[in-house]
C-alpha cells in the first residue's frame, strides 16, 4: 500500500503549525517556550554559574549541562513515572553535542551553563522542539553563540520522504518507516545532530537530509522572529 | 546572611507596605487557565505575580489497597523544576517539594472533596487512581497556594477517559463524564515576619519569614487540613490571627476558579 | 564590494550576517568568516565607521579591572573575606586591601566585615581564571547599611548611571533615595518604601527601553509625573 495523505492533511514538506515565545522564564538567565503541531517545550538556561563538584570544572571552560524532561502529564498515553530513564538521559546528552558546537564556552572557565528542558505536551519531534527552544534560550542569556540551532525531524513513511512526523505517522504500520531527527546550524547548514531509526536506503536518507536542509529555514525564522519581538524593533520614539 | 534584608522587610512591614507597594495582605494578581495540556485528562496552569504552575491530571486503573477495596486513589506528586529557579536541583524531589505535595494532597483528602467510592470500578479488582502532578514553572514565591489552587483546578478540568469493554483504557477518547469532586478545597498560606502576618510573599519574603501556616478551607466554618512551617514557634494567640488571615482570604483565590 | 546587510541599531541574534566585503572591520560581538561578518551575540548592532559592533541586550557580568561593584560576604577567610558579586566566580577581600587601619592577624574579621555585609568595593585585579582580588580603600567604598538590593542587567548599568551621572541624579533628586549601582549589576537602594518602588520602577524602565533613543527626556518626564518635582540635569557620583 502507498501512503498517499498524511493524517492531518499536510503536504510531504510541510510543517505543523509553529509559534514561540522568549523570555518566559523570569528567573532564568535565559529562557524560550517553542511548540510545533501539538508538541510542546520550555527551555531555561542558567549560567555561565558556579560549579559543584570542584573536580567536575574544566580550567579551559564553562561545560555545558543538558536536561531533557517529559512531564508525567505529557505523553499520549499512561502516566510517565517521573524521574528520567535511558531514553531522557541519551537525549540530554545529544541535546547537548546538538547545542554544543556553536558556544564559545573559553570566555567562562571553571563555570557551568545549565539547559533544562521540559515539555508539559508532545506529539513526536521533541527532542528536535527542545533543541530550538533551547539554542533560543542560550541567545536570550546572552552567551556568545556563532549562529542557532534549529531542529526538526524528518522521516520515511512508505515510499515518501516527510517533514516533521506526528506520532501516528511514526507508528504507521503499513509500510517501512524511518524517524530522522535533525539540527542545523542555520548560517553553515552543518548537520549537529542526527539520529536516525527505522528502515531506509541511502538515497533516502540523503534525499530527507535535504529536505530537512530546506524546511530548517522556516524554524530558523520563527527562533529570530522570537527572539527580536522580545526587543521591540529598536527605533521607537 | 539575611539579617539586612529581613530588618528592610520589617521595617516597610512596620510602615504599612512591602518592597513592590502591596500591603500585607494583598495578593498579586491570580489568573487560572484549565485546559492546557492536552495529553492530560484535566489540566490547568496557574499565575500569581510571576509564579507560575501546570498541574496535569492522569487517570489509571489499579487493584485497589487491600483494606479499602472500593475506594479509588489519589496520589499528588509536586516537582519543583530547575527549570524554574536557581534554587531548585535536578533529581528526586526534596524535602520541600515533598512537603508541598503531602500538604496539597491533604486538603484534597481531607475535605473529602473526591468521592473516592465512585471511583470503584469492580470491588477488589479494579479503581480508579487520580495521579495529579504539579510542576513549577517560574518561582517568583508563594508555590503553596498556587499548586493547591492549580490541583483543584485541575480536577476540576478533568474528565474520565473511555474504557473499552475488556478493560483497557482508550486515552485518545474523552467521555464527558467529569470526576466526582463533591468539594472544593482551597488553600492559603499565611506567613510570619516579626510581629507581621503576610499572604503571598515575594523570594525575599519567604527567605526571611519565621513561620508559616498553611490553611485548607471549604469556606468560613469547615477547615480540613492545616501545616505550620518555619523554623520559630508560633504561640497560640499568633495562630488564632493567622487562621483569621487565611480564611478570609480563601475567598479571592476561590474567586479565580 | 562591501555592503552593510543590517541597519544601526537593529537587534541582531547570533549568526546574522552583518556585512559582507573586506572594507568593514569586526569587534565586540561579531566575527568575520570568509568575506562575511556575523554577529555573536544577540543585542543591538552598532556602526562606527567602518567597525561593527554589538551591544548586548543581555547576559552575565564579567569581572573587569577598576570595577566598582555591590557585593554581599559570603564567607570569612583565613586572611579576609569571600564576597559575591553575582557571577560564577566570586571575589576575595584580602586583609591588607579591607581598611586603611592595620589588621592583625588572628584579628576577629567579624569586626570589620560580618557574614550578610553589603559591600561597595572596587575590582584590583582579576586573573585569567577569573580569581578577583577587591580593595575597601579609596573614595566612598564602604559598607552599606540598611536598603535592599535589585539585579539589574550588567550591560544597562552604563544608562541607569548615565553620562557623569545624569541619569542617577534624575531618580535620587525624584525619589530622595541613597543609590549605588555596581558594574556587576547589583544596585543598592535605600530610601522610604514608596520611593524605593518608585526608583526601582524608573530602574526597569529603563532597562526596558535603554535601546530606544530620547531616554533621557523620556525618563525626566516620567519621573516630573510621579512626583511632581522639578528635575535637573546635573552629574552625580553614583554614591561613590
Amino acid at each position: 500500500m502507498v501512503f498517499k495523505k498524511r493524517p492531518d492533511g499536510r503536504g510531504f514538506e510541510d510543517l505543523r503549525e509553529m509559534d514561540a515565545k522568549v523570555g518566559v522564564i523570569k528567573r532564568a538567565d535565559g529562557s524560550a517556550w517553542f511548540k510545533i503541531g501539538d508538541t510542546e517545550a520550555y527551555a531555561a538556561v542558567y549560567g555561565p554559574r558556579n560549579l559543584f563538584p570542584k573536580f567536575m570544572q574544566d580550567p579551559r571552560k564553562a561545560i555545558l549541562r543538558c536536561h531533557y524532561n517529559m512531564l508525567p502529564f505529557s505523553g499520549s498515553g499512561d502516566r510517565i513515572r517521573p524521574g528520567g530513564n535511558r531514553r531522557s538521559k541519551e537525549i540530554s546528552f545529544v541535546t547537548k553535542q546538538a547545542l554544543l558546537p556553536v558556544l564559545d564556552l573559553s570566555k567562562y572557565p571553571n563555570a557551568v551553563v545549565d539547559v533544562f528542558i521540559e515539555l508539559p505536551q508532545t506529539d513526536a519531534g521533541s527532542r528536535c522542539a527542545g533543541i530550538t527552544a533551547a539554542a533560543m534560550a542560550l541567545a536570550d542569556a546572552g552567551l556568545p553563540m556563532k549562529d542557532l540551532v534549529s531542529s526538526v525531524a524528518v522521516g520515511r513513511v512508505d515510499d515518501k520522504i516527510l517533514a516533521d512526523l506526528c506520532y501516528d505517522e511514526e507508528a504507521y504500520e503499513d509500510g517501512p518507516v524511518a524517524d530522522i531527527p535533525l539540527a542545523f546550524l542555520p548560517g553553515s547548514q552543518k548537520i549537529t545532530l542526527l539520529q536516525m531509526d527505522g528502515e531506509i536506503t541511502k538515497e533516502m536518507i540523503m534525499d530527507s537530509l535535504e529536505l530537512g536542509k530546506k524546511v530548517l529555514t522556516k524554524i530558523h525564522a520563527v527562533q529570530i522572529k522570537a527572539l527580536k519581538d522580545k526587543f521591540g524593533d529598536g527605533k521607537d520614539d | 546572611m539575611i539579617n539586612e534584608l529581613r530588618t528592610h522587610v520589617i521595617e516597610t512591614l512596620e510602615k504599612g507596605t512591602r518592597f513592590d507597594g502591596r500591603k500585607s495582605d494583598q495578593v498579586r494578581d491570580v489568573s487560572v487557565e484549565t485546559g492546557v495540556t492536552k495529553n492530560a485528562e484535566g489540566s490547568a496552569r496557574v499565575k500569581i505575580g510571576d509564579t507560575e504552575v501546570i498541574a496535569g491530571v492522569k487517570l489509571s486503573i489499579e487493584k485497589p489497597y487491600p483494606d479499602s477495596p472500593d475506594n479509588g486513589n489519589l496520589m499528588v506528586n509536586v516537582e519543583l523544576l530547575p527549570l524554574s529557579s536557581p534554587e531548585f536541583d535536578t533529581g528526586p524531589p526534596g524535602i520541600k517539594a515533598i512537603e508541598l505535595a503531602r500538604v496539597v494532597d491533604r486538603g484534597i483528602r481531607e475535605s473529602k472533596a473526591i468521592d473516592t467510592k465512585k471511583l470503584c470500578v469492580e470491588k477488589g479488582e479494579k479503581v480508579w487512581t487520580i495521579s495529579i502532578d504539579i510542576i513549577s514553572i517560574n518561582d517568583a514565591g508563594n508555590l503553596f497556594d498556587a499548586a493547591a489552587l492549580a490541583a483543584l483546578a485541575s480536577i476540576k478540568d478533568a474528565v474520565f477517559p473511555k474504557v473499552s469493554k475488556s478493560g483497557e483504557i482508550d486515552y485518545k477518547e474523552l467521555t464527558k463524564d467529569k470526576l466526582p469532586l463533591a468539594k472544593e478545597p482551597i488553600e492559603v498560606t499565611v506567613w510570619k515576619i516579626g510581629e507581621h502576618f503576610i499572604v503571598d510573599p515575594t523570594p525575599d519574603e519567604e527567605k526571611v519569614a519565621d513561620a508559616r501556616l498553611t490553611i485548607a478551607s471549604l469556606s468560613d466554618k469547615e477547615l480540613c487540613a492545616l501545616q505550620k512551617g518555619g523554623e520559630e514557634p508560633l504561640s497560640i494567640e499568633e495562630i488564632g490571627k493567622m487562621l483569621d488571615v487565611g480564611l478570609s482570604k480563601a475567598g479571592e483565590y476561590r474567586s479565580k476558579l | 564590494m562591501s555592503e552593510l546587510k543590517t541597519n544601526d541599531k537593529d537587534v541582531v541574534v547570533p549568526g546574522e550576517i552583518l556585512a559582507t566585503g573586506m572594507e568593514f572591520l569586526p569587534s565586540y560581538g561579531t566575527y568575520r568568516e570568509g568575506d562575511k561578518i556575523f554577529a555573536s551575540r544577540l543585542g543591538l548592532f552598532n556602526l562606527d565607521g567602518k567597525v561593527l559592533k554589538i551591544i548586548p541586550l543581555s547576559g552575565k557580568y564579567i569581572p573587569k579591572k577598576g570595577d566598582t561593584i555591590v557585593g554581599q560576604v559570603t564567607e570569612i577567610l583565613m586572611s579576609g573575606w569571600r564576597v559575591e558579586i553575582g557571577t560564577a566566580y566570586s571575589a576575595v577581600l584580602g586583609l591588607r586591601d579591607a581598611s586603611n587601619d592595620f589588621i592583625n592577624k588572628g584579628a576577629d574579621l567579624t569586626h570589620y566585615f560580618n557574614i550578610g555585609d553589603l559591600i561597595v568595593t572596587k575590582i584590583v585585579n582579576v586573573t585569567t581564571q577569573f580569581l578577583i582580588d577587591i580593595s575597601m580603600k579609596g573614595p566612598g567604598l564602604r559598607r552599606l547599611r540598611g536598603g535592599r538590593l535589585i539585579k539589574v542587567d550588567s550591560y544597562k548599568v552604563p544608562r541607569i548611571i548615565g553620562k557623569q551621572g545624569s541619569m542617577v541624579s534624575m531618580i535620587k533628586q525624584a525619589t530622595d533615595c541613597r543609590i549605588v549601582v555596581g558594574q556587576n549589576g547589583s544596585a543598592w537602594l535605600s530610601g522610604e518604601p514608596a520611593m524605593e518602588l518608585l526608583a526601582e520602577k524608573v530602574i526597569r524602565k529603563i532597562e526596558k527601553e535603554a535601546h530606544i533613543s530620547g531616554l533621557t527626556d523620556r525618563i525626566k518626564t516620567f519621573l516630573e509625573k510621579e512626583t511632581k518635582k522639578k528635575i535637573e540635569l546635573r552629574s552625580d557620583s553614583n554614591g561613590i
